[in-house]
């Protein structure tokens, strides 16, 4: 079983809480569920848009760790052609 | 829905082991924080195996430290709604999560551990983090 595997049978992230970047302005906060040929699948997802945000993303990122996510959607699919990069939370505010 | 009673009924247990009141109404929360003087640590527990599994683990070790808290309480997220949702709306600034920690010293939240600061971690890992806050937030000022 690999490093952080909790749940027998579903991927390393599952469960656990990620910044999702896309290669547009949107980037999404929320906890991982899978990820599929359709794209990444996460659940109770605050979201930052660089272009109407008054806060810049790394202060959206430090509101989330400090206050917790702010969900604005329940249920998330985000493509996978538009996914850039993943990470852990707590390593994004590291 | 409320969980199984059986099944959290050994998360419950390992929750009061280590000292932790229970509070399973919104008046059992009112009379625990209302009007609260000293330092205390709130355990929002949870089912989660993944994250509260580590956090009660984490949190007993915590304990074993020289500062700590005048008194632990906890609340069951997705069992006691009604005690949970009550908990909640002391530290309303921080969204709800479960498992998570707040740390009040006063009344007043000087610190919280969010589910996502506990996922992933070890016991060890996350006792450290609640046991500097701890010394910061509760030790003896010189």
């Amino acid at each position: 079983m690999a490093g952080h595997v909790f749940h027998p049978g579903h991927q390393e992230l599952h469960g656990v809480t990620v910044v999702l970047e896309t290669h547009g302005p949107t980037t999404y906060v929320g906890r991982f569920d899978s990820q599929d040929e359709h794209g990444v699948h996460l659940h109770d997802v605050g979201v930052h848009d660089a272009v109407t945000a008054g806060a810049s993303k790394d202060e959206f990122l430090r509101r989330c760790d400090k206050f917790g996510i702010r969900p604005e959607q329940r249920d998330l699919l985000v493509p996978a052609h538009e996914v850039a990069r993943i990470r852990r939370l707590v390593d994004a505010v590291r | 829905m409320p969980y199984n009673p059986a099944l959290v009924a050994p998360m419950r247990q390992e929750m009061t082991t280590m000292g932790a009141r229970e509070l399973t109404t919104a008046a059992d929360v009112d009379v625990a924080l209302g009007d609260q003087s000293g330092t205390m640590l709130v355990f929002v527990n949870s089912v989660c195996g993944c994250a509260a599994g580590n956090a009660r683990p984490a949190l007993r070790l915590a304990l074993q430290h020289g500062v700590k808290p005048d008194e632990i309480v906890t609340v069951f997220a997705g069992q006691d709604l009604e005690a949970t949702s009550r908990a909640r709306q002391y530290f309303a600034e921080y969204q709800p999560s479960s498992p998570s920690i707040a740390l009040l010293k006063g009344g007043e939240v000087v610190h919280f551990v969010h589910r996502h600061q506990i996922e992933g971690r070890s016991p060890q890992a996350i006792a450290a983090d609640l046991t500097a806050a701890f010394d910061r937030h509760f030790g003896a000022t010189v």
